[in-house]
């Protein structure tokens, strides 16, 4: 359907998003891939010819990256996961101090619930600790209109604000209403050491106008255009923001409701005066008890995490139960096999790791489809914090128990993890004496976020030819004496490697190479097929989780020809010579 | 209006979030307000997925709950059993009758549950087909999907030109001659 003004559109939160900041005029834009905000700059490249945007390779990196633009006095946004937050949080808590020329919006994207990420932390209590404004929608049109808002906030209060997401938000679709870019002047870039230079000195007087700043947007947010109450019955009063207040007005649709558009700083004089015009005030938030937690602290009294949960997602029948005790009648819920994600049919990850397996070794592990390693069947993979974690890890490892007993690990990361912050965590493994195994599992993306390019793709987020880093000669140039590039589907000669490597007092990186088989460029060898007179029935082809193959009737192996990718594994791994490749012509 | 509710439930990679477009954009089209919610990332790689799509005179929530939906649409027949509870005491289920072994049961640590269709049948108004058999006839399986809504259509309240014109607005381009036979085929089976 088409983006023209005056129309209206069924919008993704995220591509909502990225209308606000089309029409907002932003210029620059800069992210890292991280589920639930990755579709922020898929949709932004629409409008390229109207504005530059890229995949950074961190999210420091695309901070920073918006904050120079913001310095030249253009409208700049930087856009990724919770998570990610804490990776550009060193610019965010001093670009606070120095404030923007242009206007400059995070979009940051939490995820209760933990639908892809590794933790449930709340971005609000970043921003409180930085000390910035936070704004959080609470459907699509109201992520394009709050991203327009968040610009001229920015711009007012001389503050970068934060756009706070939620899976569920980035996730839904609703109407919205498309309108014109407008038309912003770039605002002219003056020198001032005592605004943009943050040495102590300077910085010392800013933290003095960071202060003053917040207590002026507390002041204002009580006429504040996206701070609305809806007064009705007034029993129950509801404080509520983003998607949370959908599921109050479902559950609740004849309360008094204060819808907070603006999270942090909160309005304390409107805050008063909804409080002493309701009976009993609840508070509903998802995650952590922030806006509770002031309320408290200004001595109004009012329930929040004494009947909610500070996990996951909340839902209508959720509030509907905790605050009126009512729940809908439904059926038990069936006793069933649970369906985990797994890797794909034609996998590398899952070559690489049956290698492993074999030779018992334990993995290090990061952030990416492979992190899937580490459950039933395959079960190599056992430690995983953050991205780029697994090499810094293992070097800690080594330097707690030696170097003999690390020949029994390997570090595995991607390769769009490793240009994100894995690259620092081997200069360390070369600087400090190192000696263990990193295996890179190159296929050529950011796979888990859906197939993004990065700095070794050669392509850029504005479909550009580009210069494509060589991640060989990269890991020679800091100083790893010992890379070797391995297919990944050549099970002997990874085997060899692995070996070799490990056991070499020395460090060393592998790069296991194989495209990914989602990736659209990816051609299919063809279909692999048993043979039901030679297969033994032993399962050994089945021990490696491939979805497209299951045991038949009688225990034999039966391949699903419509989602085989046809990479052999089952192939070379099975005994008894059952499984074959018919090649595609 | 009361607000509809409709899930759409499957393995991760049958394409759900194309059925949940065609659904949410029809509701459009009928004047509707609409809200749809999907699942993407990790879950994606082969896990249980569902989506969604909820449309009426004004709707708030963006999911369906527990015993609130009136449509499960299952692209599986396990996925249809592990998510039958959040219908409605009256829903209707629509189940496209093939089995995607889950990891556990591939491995053996878990039983595939039998009579899956016949036991829902006992609670529930069922519509079963075997929509990939049928995609074939058309020479393609991964339009088993668009079967699946035709199927659906035809209990739902928008007329069939008006679905038509949707699949051919939301569809991609070069698949919209398919996916229209595909409609059709599942609006004269259902």
């Amino acid at each position: 359907m088409s983006e023209k003004p005056g129309s209206k559109v069924i919008m993704l939160g995220n591509a909502a998003i990225a209308r606000g900041a089309y029409e907002a005029g932003v210029k620059v834009s800069a992210a890292y891939p991280g589920t639930p905000s990755t579709e922020i700059s898929e949709n932004l490249v629409k409008y390229k010819d109207e504005l530059y945007c890229e995949w950074s390779p961190n999210e420091k990196v695309a901070m920073e990256v918006a904050i120079g633009a913001s310095f030249q006095g253009v409208r700049a946004m930087a856009s990724m996961k919770h998570v990610g937050v804490n990776v550009a949080a060193d610019p965010l808590y001093t670009i606070s101090y120095s404030g923007v020329n242009g206007g400059l919006v995070l979009v940051a994207a939490d995820d209760p619930g933990l639908y892809s990420s590794q933790n449930e932390q709340d971005s609000r209590l970043v921003a409180r600790a930085a000390l910035i404004p936070v704004i959080e929608p609470s459907d699509s049109e109201e992520a394009r209109v709050f991203m327009k808002r968040a610009f001229e906030i920015s711009e007012q209060y001389d503050t970068p604000v934060m756009l706070r997401t939620t899976t569920r938000l980035a996730h839904s679709q609703c109407i919205v209403n498309i309108e014109e870019r407008q038309n912003i002047e770039d605002k002219p870039y003056v020198k001032n050491i005592r605004k943009n230079v943050m040495m102590p000195g300077m910085a010392k007087a800013r933290h003095i106008y960071v202060e003053e700043r917040l207590n002026k947007m507390s002041e204002d947010g009580y006429s504040l255009d996206i701070n609305k109450v809806e007064y009705q019955d007034t029993k129950i009063g509801v404080i509520t923001s983003g998607i949370p207040y959908q599921y109050v007005k479902e559950a609740l649709p004849n309360a008094s409701v204060l819808k907070l558009g603006m999270v942090y700083p909160l309005p304390r004089k409107l805050i008063e005066e909804f409080a002493s015009k309701v009976d009993t005030l609840y508070v509903v938030e998802e995650l952590e008890p922030a806006i509770e937690t002031q309320i408290k602290a200004w001595g109004i009294n009012c329930i929040g995490k004494d009947i909610f949960t500070v996990q996951g997602e909340y839902s209508a029948n959720m509030i509907r139960k905790a605050i009126i005790g009512e729940s809908p009648e439904s059926a038990a819920p069936a006793q069933v096999p649970a369906r985990p994600p797994i890797l794909c049919p034609g996998c590398p990850h899952r070559a690489v790791y049956s290698i492993i397996k074999k030779l018992k070794k334990h993995v290090a592990g990061d952030i990416g489809c492979y992190t899937l390693g580490a459950v039933a069947p395959l079960e190599v993979l056992e430690t995983c914090v953050c991205m780029g974690s697994s090499i810094s890890t293992l070097h800690g490892m080594e330097k707690a128990k030696g170097s003999e007993y690390i020949k029994d690990w390997v570090a595995c990361i991607g390769d769009s993890t490793f240009l994100h912050t894995g690259v620092n965590s081997l200069m360390n493994m070369a600087y400090n004496k190192s000696t263990g195994t990193v295996i890179i599992m190159d296929n050529s993306t950011t796979g888990m976020t859906g197939h993004q390019e990065h700095a070794a793709t050669g392509k850029t987020l504005m479909e550009e030819e580009t210069y494509m880093i060589n991640i060989y000669n990269l890991c020679k140039a800091i100083g790893i004496q010992n890379v070797v590039e391995v297919d990944a589907f050549d099970l002997a000669n990874l085997e060899k490697v692995i070996k070799e490597e490990t056991e070499r007092d020395a460090v060393s990186v592998i790069i296991a190479k194989s495209m990914c088989a989602l990736k659209k460029e990816f051609v299919p060898k063809g279909k692999c097929v048993v043979d039901p007179e030679k297969c033994k029935h032993c399962g050994k082809c089945m021990s490696f989780a491939c979805p497209a193959l299951r045991k038949g009737a009688d225990g034999e192996a039966v391949i699903d020809a419509t989602m085989c990718n046809g990479c052999g594994l089952c192939m070379q791994v099975c005994p008894f010579g059952a499984i074959s490749l018919i090649e595609n012509k | 209006m009361e607000t509809k509710s409709i899930m759409i439930v499957g393995v991760g990679g049958q394409g759900t979030l194309l059925t949940s477009r065609i659904l949410g954009n029809i509701a459009v089209k009928g004047g509707y307000d609409v809200k749809i919610s999907e699942v993407h990332g990790m879950a994606q790689r082969g896990g249980s997925v569902v989506t969604f799509v909820r449309y009426g005179d004004k709707v708030a929530e963006p999911i369906v709950e527990e015993g609130c939906a009136d449509v499960l649409i299952a692209f599986e027949r396990l996925e249809a059993l592990r998510y039958a509870h959040f219908l409605k005491k009256d829903g209707v289920i629509i189940v496209n009758d093939v089995r995607m072994d889950p990891m556990p049961v591939a491995i053996g640590a878990a039983q595939y549950p039998e009579n899956i269709i016949e036991d829902l049948s006992k609670t529930y108004k069922v519509t079963s087909l075997d929509a990939k058999s049928e995609a074939l006839k058309l020479g393609n399986a991964r339009v088993f999907n668009t079967i699946i809504v035709g199927v659906a259509a035809k209990s739902m309240d928008f007329d069939k030109d008006m679905w038509i014109q949707v699949i051919k607005e939301t569809v991609p381009p070069k698949t919209v001659d398919l996916n229209v036979a595909a409609f059709e085929a599942g609006y004269e089976l259902a």
